[in-house]
């Protein structure tokens, strides 16, 4: 926990930052860019996200258990998401057979 | 009653049972202990509510045909026992008792951290179980607990909503308790508690809280969208659609698999806590049995696609999911082993609450290790949906998770009531238990092995002589469960008074006395040395 | 639903300075910060569940999706991030005037961050009219032109189930706040509780979510028009 006072001036930075940031991830979805154009969408909302923990959450200057807490949830997220996809990602394969 | 016990009057001292009187004084406590017992009650009636559809269903498969019910009273029967005792008993079983009860006192704390939240968990839960048990006595449910769609989504017309919403509401109950434990285990230690001082049963509790938190979301949004799209007739899960049962399945599966973990690991942590009582001696490998909970919290969400090896999940997947499986066992095995090791050269004492730990690690051992079989591919297409499958987690959540929450409860009775129940009937109905319970279910194994499948109402006559067993073994089950029932009640008024440590063990909660006051401790304590300092000594029964 | 902790969380923390199981009001500040951070790692999970579905029809119907998310109003979406991301820096102001003891200021912030709040659900009810009025609602009214209608309707499922679980942490956001400001109007209030930062907390999870429902809804399929 913080008992860190932010000054008023930094929320507006990181509030242009955003509003600048879905400015251009708005920009980017009208180009065509194939398959990345889901890359750059995540990335740049991956960004704003980190932004707004990291400063209006305060956890840039939070205790090391808040940021573990965190990185856990993220962890577990990514282990439903990835299993997962993995399932389905690897369902098309051909079965072993025979090529054994 | 003619006779009035002759006792001396004594002014007992102020405790937290007779600190205020009046129902109010329960229903609006904040108190852990009293929470505790709340939940006691209501875990309890829940647990005869679902041992008696057990009873329906034994009572049907003691013939091969089916001439007790319908093929579809047959089916809600097992569905509500599978509901009732696993999302309403075994998941608060021990933590929502004994680790709420016991948490704080163990870690010298005067409360949990949100005892208001603590009680408002146990109302959630409450109204949970009056929600599913509604839906059970309006028509009830025929999906199985599993809840598997597109049947659950489209085809039932059974409540399967309003068991949803039960279910859904008891999870928020769960997800409280466990942040309850977390901040608490983190925030309101006693001076000089470290985390390897801490007792095994916190570090248990711990690591389950860990999966409560992370796991139970998942259903709470997997059981949601089954209920919207039943109600709103949203396109999730419906295969006509283009939607995918499979995903059901693993969302379904993301948090039950770990579920198996939140009922054994507060059960783990009971039976560290029995095993170094009773044989006085000091834990073998304590780091290692303290963080293999924190493993087992891990790892258990890494295996859930066990379960799906015949669903039409990718063939990769599954060879993963199986070498997972196994890797799980790993750190179950160093608990089993390192309690083997404690008995060793210990001055063991054969007391109620060590016979339910013996019960427990045999018990949970065989149930562990067939989890190995089902856990290979090549085996689990044999015997999945079979019988070999419900022995498998019979003997993990009963032979495991009952036996050690009936020894956790033998064994802080005295502390949570200032008395000792009868040992002589508390030993005879521990093996009473474990006699029933192998007749139950050993030749469930068999059965499954043979290739019974599960959930039908009627069997071919050749499996009938196993049947006729485990149904004659569920009565006996049935009684052992039933005189424990009976004795603790008798022994909350009749029953010896308990010294503040009877068993002579060494964690704080022996340190205050039985019952402890409202605030746990008179003088917060002071933490020194490590966990489980038994000197091998016998204990001096007081 | 999870949203049901929240609100006795948040009166949990309403009363009294000190409560009688902590031994000061750092620790009880610690447990009370470190409780939320805990509820927001089950509220991960919890929108985690509808992700994961979600990202795995996205990537089997891959030109359904884009389709039917053409047929989302984006100036509406992006004029809605835009009013949320405000609302974020509109809460983050009331906690640095709670932190410095400024009533006024903090007042004036929270209903601002209230008032944003609503505009938000209420260009989200605009846009859930029109989906009705175009039968893009899920269910036997359902209708699409176009190709796989059938895949459509899963998209717009999800639209649905993902906005609307948003929408309802958003109005028990704003009912929290409510109860905030009266407590700083009325009761005057209290600089050194935390009820205002761990509310905070709530909110901006809340817009974090929306931060990644905004491309995954509304960005899909533009660039493929
Ligand atoms: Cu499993």
């Amino acid at each position: 926990m913080s008992d860190h006072i932010v000054p008023i001036r930094t929320y507006f930075v990181i509030f242009m930052t955003l509003l600048i940031f879905t400015l251009i991830t708005v920009g980017v979805a009208l180009v065509d860019l194939g398959r990345f154009n889901v890359v750059v969408a995540l990335a740049i909302a991956g960004i704003k996200a980190t932004l707004v923990v990291l400063f209006f959450m305060h956890v840039r200057w939070s205790s090391p258990l808040t940021k573990i807490f965190i990185a856990a949830s993220l962890f577990w997220l990514a282990i439903l998401l990835g299993f997962t996809a993995a399932d389905y990602i690897s369902r098309a394969w051909t079965p072993l057979g025979l090529s054994w | 009653m003619s006779t009035v016990p002759v006792e001396p009057v004594v002014e007992a001292p102020r405790n937290y049972l007779n600190a205020s009187y009046g129902v109010k004084s329960w229903l609006l406590t904040t108190d852990h202990k009293r929470i505790a017992l709340l939940y006691l009650v209501t875990i309890t009636i829940l647990f005869f509510l679902g041992g008696a559809f057990a009873v329906m269903i034994r009572l049907e498969l003691a013939t091969p045909q089916g001439d007790l019910m319908t093929p579809d009273t047959y089916n809600k029967m097992f569905t509500l026992h599978g509901i009732i005792m696993v999302f309403f008993f075994l998941v608060p079983s021990i933590p929502a008792t004994l680790g709420n009860f016991l948490v704080p006192m163990m870690i010298g704390a005067r409360d949990m951290a949100f005892p208001r939240i603590n009680l408002l968990s146990w109302y959630v839960l409450t109204i949970g179980a009056v929600i599913s048990i509604s839906a059970a006595v309006m028509g009830g449910v025929d999906t199985g607990w599993t809840f598997y769609t597109p049947y659950s989504t489209t085809y039932s017309n059974t409540y399967v909503t309003l068991m949803a919403v039960g279910i859904f509401i008891a999870g928020f109950s769960s997800i409280l308790t466990g942040l309850n434990f977390i901040v608490t285990i983190h925030t309101m230690r006693a001076p000089g508690l470290t985390w390897f001082r801490m007792p095994l049963f916190i570090w248990s509790h711990y690591a389950t809280a860990i999966i409560i938190m992370l796991g139970t979301p998942v259903i709470a949004i997997t059981l949601l969208l089954v209920g919207a799209e039943r109600t709103l007739k949203l396109g999730i899960f419906d295969p006509a659609l283009g939607g995918d049962p499979i995903l059901f399945q693993h969302l379904f599966w993301f948090y039950s698999h770990p579920a198996v973990y939140i009922m054994v690991l507060p059960a783990m942590g009971v039976v560290s806590e029995l095993i170094t009582c009773f044989s006085r001696k000091r834990i073998f490998g304590y780091s290692f049995v303290a963080l293999s909970s924190v493993a087992i919290a891990i790892l258990s969400f890494l295996v859930w696609g066990h379960h799906l090896f015949v669903s039409g999940q990718s063939v990769y997947a599954g060879m993963i999911f199986s070498l997972l499986s196994f890797m799980v066992a790993v750190p179950s095995a160093i608990k089993v082993f390192n309690w083997t090791a404690t008995l060793y050269r210990g001055s063991i004492s054969y007391d109620t609450p060590m016979l339910y730990a013996f019960g427990f690690i045999g018990l949970f051992t065989i149930g562990g290790l067939t989890g190995l079989f089902v856990a290979t591919m090549a085996i689990d297409l044999h015997v999945h949906d079979t019988y070999f499958i419900i022995a498998h987690f019979h003997y993990i959540m009963v032979g495991g998770t009952v036996m050690a929450y009936m020894g956790g409860l033998h064994y802080w009775w005295p502390k949570m009531t200032g008395r000792m129940y009868p040992e002589g009937w508390a030993k005879f109905s521990a093996l009473v238990l474990f006699v029933g319970f192998n007749l139950t279910f050993f030749p469930q194994f068999i059965l499954g092995y043979l290739g019974m499948p599960r959930r039908y109402y009627a069997y071919p006559e050749e499996f009938q002589v196993l049947n006729v067993m485990s149904s004659a073994g569920a009565t006996i089950l049935g009684v052992g469960y039933l005189i424990p029932l009976v004795y603790l009640f008798w022994s909350m008024r009749y029953g010896e008074r308990a010294s503040s440590n009877p068993w002579g063990a060494t964690s704080l909660e022996w340190q205050t006395p039985s019952p402890p006051p409202t605030e746990n401790f008179t003088v917060t304590p002071v933490v020194t040395e490590e966990a489980y300092t038994y000197s091998h000594e016998a204990p001096e029964h007081v | 639903m999870s949203d049901t902790a929240t609100v006795p969380a948040l009166q949990e923390h309403v009363h009294g300075p000190l409560k009688h199981q902590f031994d000061d009001i750092a620790q009880q500040h610690e447990a009370d910060t470190l409780g939320m951070w805990l509820f927001l790692a089950t509220e991960v999970m919890f929108f985690g569940g509808m992700f994961t579905g979600y990202s795995i029809y996205r990537s089997q119907y891959h030109e359904a999706f884009a389709a039917a998310s053409n047929h989302l109003d984006l100036l509406m979406g992006t004029i809605n991030t835009g009013v949320l991301i405000g609302s974020s820096l509109t809460m983050a102001m009331a906690v640095h005037a709670a932190a410095l003891g400024r009533r006024r200021a903090l007042i004036i912030c929270l209903i601002a961050t209230m008032v944003l709040g609503c505009g938000f659900l209420g260009i989200k009810a605009y846009e859930y009219h029109h989906k009705f009025v175009e039968n893009l609602v899920p269910g036997p009214n359902f209708h699409f032109e176009g190709n796989s209608a059938r895949e459509t309707e899963v998209f717009y499922s999800f639209y649905f189930a993902m906005t609307g679980l948003h929408a309802i942490h958003m109005i028990i956001g704003v009912g929290i706040l409510a109860v905030l400001t009266f407590y700083a109007w009325w009761r005057g209030f209290h600089p050194q509780n935390k009820h205002i930062e761990i509310t905070g907390l709530y909110w901006h999870f809340v817009d974090i979510v929306w931060i990644f429902l905004f491309p995954l809804l509304y960005l899909v399929g533009h660039h493929e028009k």
